[in-house]
Formats: structure tokens, sequence, C-alpha cells
């Protein structure tokens, strides 16, 4: 490892910058009587120690942060199953209007009837949208959407006597580590169903494992790979033979958005993603809005609370046999908001758009890039495209993660990696509505230019990224070593 | 890769060598730590514990996998490779040396007969990796 | 012709083209594998509107709302009104942020992964604690993951709470324990006993209804039953009270909302979550670490990955992924802004507030405290009539009330101030709770 030449910016945090006193916010003389100290013990021993900046030093540092950072504005972000989609402006805007974001939680509801009307709207468009019949808008991300969806069928089972007998959960071996992990959040015994040779389900392992100790399966679709199983009328029908339910994770909507409904195929429970497909910034990792739509015959053990219209007047809900809370409050009402703005901006037609815009950039990608990275599923695939980079592997020792870095050099996000795991070195490429034809074409260039040079010069693939803020970062070091806070005297991962 | 003539092998990639004292010591291969990758934490028994024989007794973890470790023979944990916990990278740079996990006293030596020789260990290698 | 949003840059000839290239004669053609009697269902959706059809549309409905914007609130309990300066709001407009997924790219997420490390850091100033990740949904279900995490760290299965604390935060831990059927014991606050069943005891400070208490005492409770001591704590107390570092507890967490993030009707806010360096490995949710790059300039990375669901699959300590990040950087600038002095100076100012309010209404007639315990911005006051009735009356005043909770207390309101609120905002207040009262 080479010596440092100079101080990056990560050496410098808020914590280590301006001096002693300084202060980037003023605040208000109290105007009212000193009031008597609180007791020892009580009282705070030791202040915790802050940054201390003027407000130049906090705007210039975190503006040097910003500039770090890739986001949706600043170029093409093709990240498979995260639906890096363009947000559109007035969704923050109207969000941010005094009358949305000062209000109480807790305001009576008679005070609230524009915001409970906005919801009420929002959650009839997205039973519209997934053909289900209730809806509850309260989780506040897609893996908080899968654990009240799963604790509402769980719900379901045990109001029908069967809770003790249905001890499982079939999560496909495509799917993402968010279905395991929530139905073990939910006391569920994790079944793995493999899938076939054409990336769909495997129907014949499917049916040996239904059976009357099944509560649901967890499904996507589209799948993670990006394709639709045709035959996924048998799947339900199947399943619910046994009394199964059948839990969509909506992660892929924008597939089918505006032109085919789960809850028209048999699904009993779906979660939308806010953050995908209805474009509310994601903020780097949140906040994120996972809606749940159910059926009729789940719609008493929805989570709380709901919004309920009667004679025009909006109220805030507990189904009667709710599962309970999720949060303290209602969820993401801010995330809410933007993303009915963003179905008001484009209607159904709109919407049938972007699903079909989503389909055709997908399957350009594909068409373009084929022949030059092998396609683990060589057939039409919806709004995302997997390759793999086991040739590049085995040919030239230029694995996926370098080809991904590389990408960077071009001047894109790279697409996401090593998922799902059923494909080797696998790279998932979703491009969304909002990248155009010549966007895609610069894109599949660089793709096609990276695929010459893993042959051409290994090392400057493998070397990559060579013109980001940094260079590949040790991962290893970061969890031996962890170093996890600032602490007055820097300290290093030795 | 190498596999040491003096130790003896399970096919889920740990090794144990037996001590003139009747106590054992267990470790993973150098296979197995190649596949492995950087080798971020290791999660072992406590001294004291037992171990049974092809069951799990701990968990090693690399920056984006866990895989579970089996231990060759079953005893009690005597010693813990205390240096694990400041540098589990020694598992990788030296799996048989520094790199080794528990220290056991083996409840039945003939066990011992139920694991791969290092000829037959090295040619199980070979093949799972012509798959 | 297709319509031409302004979202979607491709056109029709776009289209063709790329059609063309593909090999299919239709878009039609690649939803094939959908099976024809689901496609295109009819769906009833409202008609689209045009950008600046949207702004009066919403602005409308946001004036249908009364809020705390315009006219005096005093609701609290667990959301409350503090300043938000303009810088936060300036930062946080910054797209590089708000438009970026998860840091899975250190080398071009240095923005996101720096200030999620900046937040850790100040998390643990504030809660006394060792570690924190980069944060939960909200204060109540990061109350409820710290019971799951006590539950598997300890391998009994009983969450105790002690009946001061937010019924909803109680709600919330009921519904996360439904999963694994771990039952929730609610324990008086005057003498929780536990016993060897136990994971945890659950302690809110300041409690529901705005009281502190020298926690040191539960300490000993907690401990001596070999149960993990689990606080929520109010994150604007901290400015002025202990935190749960310097009592014991083993993990800690807040509701982030007061520290720059609007109200907005109950989110998105954030749960600041921390907890005992040993038990960094069962922490739920996402961690930032420094490290190096090859050339040895510090940088960060998600880190401590095997904990989580993408890796441990049904073995993770938790489901989540997308959580709160940009709530996480309000928070961090609005900390950064406000400093050590301006936190110890607003906690005062909401302190002085309530004291002087405390005071007011206390000799109103028919009014009285709930009690004499100390406490830091929030009072429960016991009412001469139903507090439904008092809320409507200060709302015709033009002031949104307390919230009820003669649930619990008789007559009960609980009261929330901060450094927003002026003496003569207090006095409206006391004055209009007066004339409800004489009216009683």
């Amino acid at each position: 490892m080479s010596t440092p030449t100079h101080l990056s910016i990560g050496d410098r945090l808020s914590f280590d910058l301006g001096a002693p006193g300084r202060r980037a916010l003023q605040i208000p003389q109290p105007d009212v009587p000193e009031a008597p100290p609180l007791p020892v013990g009580i009282a705070r021993a030791r202040p915790a120690r802050l940054p201390e900046l003027s407000q130049v030093e906090l705007v210039r540092y975190f503006h040097a942060l910003s500039q770090l950072n890739y986001g949706v504005d600043s170029g093409f972000y093709p990240l498979g199953s995260c639906t890096m989609k363009y947000n559109p402006k007035i969704n923050d805007e109207v969000a941010a209007l005094p009358g949305f974001a000062h209000q109480h939680p807790l305001q009576p509801d008679g005070s609230a009837q524009g915001t409970l009307a906005v919801l009420h709207a929002l959650q009839r468009a997205l039973c519209e949208l997934t053909g289900m019949t209730a809806a509850a808008l309260s989780p506040f991300a897609g893996a908080q959407g899968e654990f009240a969806g799963m604790l509402v069928i769980k719900a379901y089972h045990a109001a029908r006597g069967e809770g003790e007998r249905r001890r499982k959960v079939l999560v496909p071996d495509s799917a993402h580590g968010t279905n395991p992990a929530t139905a073990a959040m939910c006391g569920y015994e994790v079944t793995s169903v493999p899938s076939d040779a054409d990336g769909n389900i495997d129907l014949d392992a499917l049916s040996a494992l239904a059976d009357e100790t099944v509560a649901a399966l967890m499904l996507t679709m589209p799948t993670t790979l990006g394709l639709f199983d045709p035959r996924i009328d048998r799947i339900t029908a199947t399943l619910h033979q046994h009394g199964i339910q059948i839990y969509g994770d909506g992660a892929n909507l924008n597939a089918i958005v505006g032109r085919a409904r789960l809850g028209d195929m048999g699904f009993d429970v779906v979660h939308t993603n806010l953050h995908k497909t209805f474009s509310t910034p994601h903020g780097g990792g949140g906040p994120g809005a996972g809606p749940i739509l159910v059926k009729d015959h789940m719609a008493p053990f929805l989570p709380a609370p709901v919004v309920v219209e009667d004679g025009g007047r909006y109220s805030m809900h507990t189904p009667v046999q709710s599962i309970g809370r999720l949060g303290a409050f209602q969820g993401n009402v801010g995330v809410l908001i933007r993303a009915y703005t963003y179905i008001r901006a484009l209607g159904l037609e709109g919407l049938r758009s972007v699903s079909e815009n989503a389909v055709i950039n997908a399957n350009y990608i594909r068409v373009r890039l084929s022949g030059m990275y092998r396609l683990p599923y060589d057939r039409p695939c919806m709004h995302e495209v997997v390759f793999s980079g086991s040739w590049q592997k085995a040919r030239h020792g230029v694995r996926t993660i370098d080809i991904a870095k590389r990408l960077i050099d071009y001047g894109f996000h790279p697409p996401t990696t090593y998922f799902p795991l059923i494909v080797d070195e696998a790279l998932m490429i979703e491009p969304t509505e909002s990248e155009s034809r010549e966007g895609l074409d610069a894109f599949c260039e660089a793709m096609l230019r990276i695929a010459a040079e893993a042959e051409a010069e290994p090392e400057t693939v493998r070397g990559a990224p060579h013109t980001a803020p940094l260079r590949r970062l040790d991962e290893a070091l970061a969890a031996r070593r962890p170093v996890l806070r600032w602490t007055p005297e820097p300290e290093t991962n030795r | 890769m190498s596999v040491p003539d003096t130790l003896r092998y399970t096919n889920e990639h740990e090794w144990v060598r037996l001590d003139a004292d009747d106590t054992g010591v267990i470790g993973i291969t150098a296979h197995a730590q190649d596949q492995l990758g950087d080798i971020v934490f290791v999660e072992l028994p406590a001294p004291g514990d037992r171990v049974t024989q092809f069951e799990k007794f701990g968990e090693v973890e690399s920056v984006k996998a866990v895989s579970d470790l089996f231990s060759p023979v079953s005893g009690e944990v005597v010693e813990v490779n205390a240096a694990l916990t400041d540098q589990p990278e020694l598992v990788n740079g030296s799996p048989y040396e520094k790199g080794w996990l528990l220290r056991l006293r083996l409840s039945d030596t003939a066990e011992l007969d139920k694991l791969m020789s290092a000829p037959d260990y090295d040619r199980f290698v070979q093949e799972e990796l012509g798959d | 012709m297709t319509l031409q949003h302004p979202y979607i840059p491709n056109t029709d000839a776009d289209r063709a083209a790329m059609l063309q290239r593909i090999g299919v004669a239709t878009a039609a053609d690649l939803f094939a594998d959908v099976p024809a009697a689901h496609r295109d269902p009819a769906i009833a959706l409202e008609p689209a509107l045009t950008e600046e059809e949207m702004a009066a549309a919403f602005a409308a409905l946001a004036a249908r709302n009364d809020h705390a914007g315009a006219i005096l609130s005093f609701l609290g309990a667990g959301a409350e009104q503090h300043y938000v300066p303009s810088v936060v709001r300036h930062v946080l407009s910054r797209s590089e942020f708000a438009t970026a997924y998860t840091p899975y790219q250190p080398e071009i997420s240095q923005g996101t992964l720096q200030t999620a490390f900046e937040f850790q850091s100040m998390a643990c100033e504030l809660l006394g604690m060792d570690v924190a990740n980069t944060g939960m949904y909200d204060g109540a279900s990061a109350l409820a993951e710290g019971c799951l995490m006590a539950v598997s760290i300890t391998g009994r299965r009983r969450i105790a709470v002690l009946d001061s604390v937010h019924p909803n935060y109680v709600e919330v831990v009921r519904t996360y324990a439904s999963g694994h059927g771990h039952p929730v014991d609610v324990l008086p606050s005057a003498h929780p006993v536990l016993t060897a069943e136990h994971a945890c005891l659950v302690a809110q400070q300041p409690s529901f209804l705005g009281t502190l208490a020298d926690m040191r005492a539960l300490e000993g409770i907690v401990h001596g039953a070999g149960a993990l001591y689990v606080v929520a704590a109010g994150a604007f107390s901290l400015g002025m009270v202990e935190p749960p570092g310097a009592y014991g507890a083993d993990i800690a967490v807040a509701e982030g909302q007061p520290f720059g993030v609007p109200l907005a009707y109950g989110g998105p806010y954030i749960g600041v979550f921390t907890c005992r360096q040993n038990f960094v490995r069962q922490m739920p949710g996402r961690i930032v670490g420094r490290t190096r790059d090859l050339d040895g300039r510090t940088g960060y990375v998600l880190t401590l990955q095997t904990r989580e669901q993408h890796i441990r699959r049904e073995h993770a300590t938790s489901n989540i992924c997308t959580a709160e990040q940009l709530i996480a950087l309000a928070v961090t600038v609005y900390l950064a802004s406000i400093g050590p002095q301006g936190l110890r100076e607003a906690a005062e100012g909401c302190y002085r507030s309530a004291h002087y309010a405390a005071g007011r209404i206390a000799a109103l007639p028919g009014y009285r405290l709930a009690s004499d315990a100390p406490f830091f911005n929030e009072i429960a006051v016991r009412c001469p009539l139903p507090p439904a009735r008092l809320n409507a009356h200060l709302l015709t005043h033009g002031i949104i009330g307390g919230l009820d909770v003669s649930d619990r207390l008789p007559n009960g309101l609980l009261l929330c101030f901060t450094e927003m609120h002026r003496k003569a905002d207090i006095d409206r207040l006391a004055d209009a709770l007066a004339s409800a009262g004489g009216a009683a």
C-alpha cells in the first residue's frame, strides 16, 4: 500500500473542522423566566461532543460531500431490481407545502382532511393498479411491507384455526434476501423452491412441496431474473387448492404497471415499493414506502391505521383484527404524497407508457449486449435483463465486479452485481423508462468496449475505477478492524 | 494448494492434527480459505464447550459470505486461538499454522478413521474444482 | 401517436427503431409471457394532470389542513415542532444525496457514506453509547427491533415494557414480537419485577407523560435479572438530560425527528439505534465503517454486512434494508449546524417554556399537573372537562391543543413545549384554557 499523498476529505469530518465557539444557527433567547435546574443524577453531566462550524463552513463541507455522490440526476443508474427512475421535482414541492409538511401526526382527523383525502385516493389508486381491494399505506419500506403482509397471512391462517399447522413458507431460490428474512421474522420455516432451466419456478418441485403445512409462497413477478412466468395461473391455482396464500413482492411492478395486475392472477397480498415504481427519491437508502394491498379476505387483518371515507369525510381507522401498528404514527406520509403526485402526473396512459418503455429499453440492452456477455436465460425479458460475467471471468480473469467498476470510468452507475444468487457473476441491468435511446446506446457501447478491454488489457478493467473520487476501498479491512464512529483522536484501522 | 500429510480432513474442508498429549488442533484448509476470500471474522465456541464430529461449531465470515464450520472430531474445547479476534486474516495467511481455530480434548480417537488422508482430500478437491 | 410524457424521453420513432433492433413487431410482443386473459385490464384512475394543474390541485388540498406552521400547536407525544434551519433543507435538496441509491458502490457514494458515518458518531455522542447503525424507520420500530435483538442475544423469549412507555411504541413492540409469538409484559413503573425468562426491560426517558426519573435505579433490577436494559430516549432532552449510556443501557434508541425533520403528519422520520460495543454483530440495519482505498486514502464503506438479509437471508438479524438515509442526513446537518452550545440552548428553551407553562396552567382554577416529578418539555395536566371538548374549544381560538390521554389519566391532556413557543404563545394557551374551564 502506498503512502497517502494528501489528506482526503474522509480524514476531515465536520467534527474536525471549525473551532470551539463557532455556530451555524442562533437560538432565540427565551423570554420566559428561568426554571429550576434538573436534579443531579438526571441532569446531563457531560455534553455531547458535536461539530462547531460557522454556516459557510458547514455548507461548503456538505456541498463538497455531495460532489462525491452519484444520483439519478447525475446520469444513467441501471441498478437492477431498484428501478432508479427519474424523480420528478414537482413531487418534492408538493410534499413540502406547509399544509402537508407541518402537520402533526396526532392532529384530529377533522383538521387533516386534505392529507387524508390524498392518502385515501392513493389507497384506491394502488388497489386499482394491483387488482386488490384494500390497502394499508403505513409500511415504511418494502421490507416492512413484506413483514406486515406476512403477518396478515399468519393472522388469517390463525383466525381459521390453521395457525399451528401451517409452519412453512416457500421462497424461490432466485428471491431477494428480504423474502426469507421476512418469513423468518414471522416465525416461519423457510423452504427454498428451485428454478428451472428457463428461469421459471420449477413446477414439479413446487407441487411436491405444496401441502397443508405451508402458509404462503412469496413470489416476485416478474421474477428477479426479469422474466415473467407464463404459468402463473397454474402456480397460484395449485397452491390455493391447499389453502396456501400467495404473497407478491412488488419490487418489479414497473414491468407491468397499468398493463397487468397481480391481483388478477391469484395473488392474495402484495406490497409495492413507492421509491421504485412510483418515483419517490431513494435518498441514498431511504425514505421509502411499502404499502400493502390485499384481497377482501385479508382486509380485517391489515396493519393500523388505514384511511376510510364516509360521506366525504375521511378518518383513520384500525381494522377489526389488525396485526397492529408498524410505527409510532401513520407511515412515511411525505413519501406517500410524492407517489400520489406521480400517479396524477401520469394517469393510466402515462403509466402504461412507463411499463412499455421500461420493457423495450431492457430488451434493447439485451439484444445489443448478447453475444459479448453471456445471457443465462436467452428469452425476451421484462423490465430488466440479467447477464453473467462468467465468460470474462473464465477467459480473462476479469470478474463482474471489475466490469461494474470500469463502468464508473465511463460515467455510468454500475448495474446490480452478484444478484440473483443463482446466476454466476450476475450483472443485472434495469434501465427504466427514464433513459433515452441515445443514453442506452452510450451505455451499451461502454459495455462492449469493456468486454474488448477485458480481452486486450484486463489490468485496466481490474484496476478500475481510475477516475472516481476514490479507488477501490478495502472492505476486508473495514470489517476486520471496525471503526464505526468519530473519536477526538482519529482512530485508524491499525 | 498445499495439503499437509500429517493432517486428516473432512469433506467440509476442515483439518485436524492429533498431538502427543491426545489433544487435537483443528482449522480450515488452504483450499477453503482461498474459496472464502478475505476472512474478516471467526465465531468460535468457548473453552469448556463440547463439539461433535461433523456438526456445526462456529462460523467464518468473509466480506460478503458466511460459512458454517463443522468439527472433524468430537471433544471438549480446551483452547481457542485468541489471535483471530484481532487478526482473522491469519486464517488466510497461515491456515495450517497461525490460523488454527480450536484445540480439543478428543473424546474418541477412532473418529479419525472417518476422515480423509491428505492424498484423498487432494483428490476430493480436484474433483470439486473439476465440476 | 402515443402520449409523449415529459418524464419519458423516447418517441414513437425511437421505439420503432428499437423494436426493429430487438426483432419484434410491436411492444405487445414483449409482454407475450403475461397470460392473455390478464393483459390490459380495465383500470380506473383519475385523469392525468399537467404540472401546472397539479400545483394548484395539491395546494388546494394542503390548504384544507390545519397545521403547526400556521397556527399554534402544543402536540408532542413522539413528534415535536422545532425550528428546521435553512441549511438542512438546502443540503437535503442536493439531488446527489436525494437521488442516489444505497451506497453499494463506495467509490461514487462517499457523500452518503461519510455523512452516515457522521450520523453514527453523533448518535453515539448524544446517547452516550458505543456504536450506532445508519438508522431505522422511526423511533418505535427501532425500539421493537431492539427488543428482538435482546431476545436473540439472551436466548430468552419474554419482553418486558414499563407502563410509562408511549402506548404506540408498546403496540409496535407487540407487532414485531408477534412474528415469533414472544410474550410482551407491561410492568408497573413503580415496581417492575423481572423473571429469568425476560430478555429485556424497556424504559422511556422522559416517560410518555413527560416525567423524568433517575434511571440508574432500574439498571440494577434489569442486570440483576440477567436481562438487557433497553431505553427509548427523548432526542431533544439529551441536550440537558443524562444519556442512556450514563445509566447502563445496553441498547438505546430515539426518534430523530426533533432534529431538523418536519412533522409531515408522521413521516419520514428516523429511528436512532445504538448499543454497547459487544453487541455490534447482533445489530439490525446498515453500518458504515472507515477504511482506505488502494492509494491509502481514507474512505467509508458499508460494513459488517454478513448480519444482513442479502447475505444471511433467513438467518439475518432483521429484514430491514431501505431505511431513512436522507433523514439521517437531515439529523446530521441539523446537529452540525446547532452544535453543542446551540443544542444546550435549544433544550433549555424547551425546558423553560414547559416550566413557565406548567406554572401558568397549574394556577388556573380546575387545572393541576398530574405529577410532581421533574420534567423536560411535556406535561400531563388534569383538566376540569374532557380533553376532547377542550381541544375543540382551543381550535376555535386558533390553537391545536394537546393529546387526549384521558384513557390513562382522568381528563388528562398531554402538552408539549419547544424553543419555538414564546411567552405570548403560552399565555394565549393558558388564557384559552381558562376561558374553557370557566365555560365548564
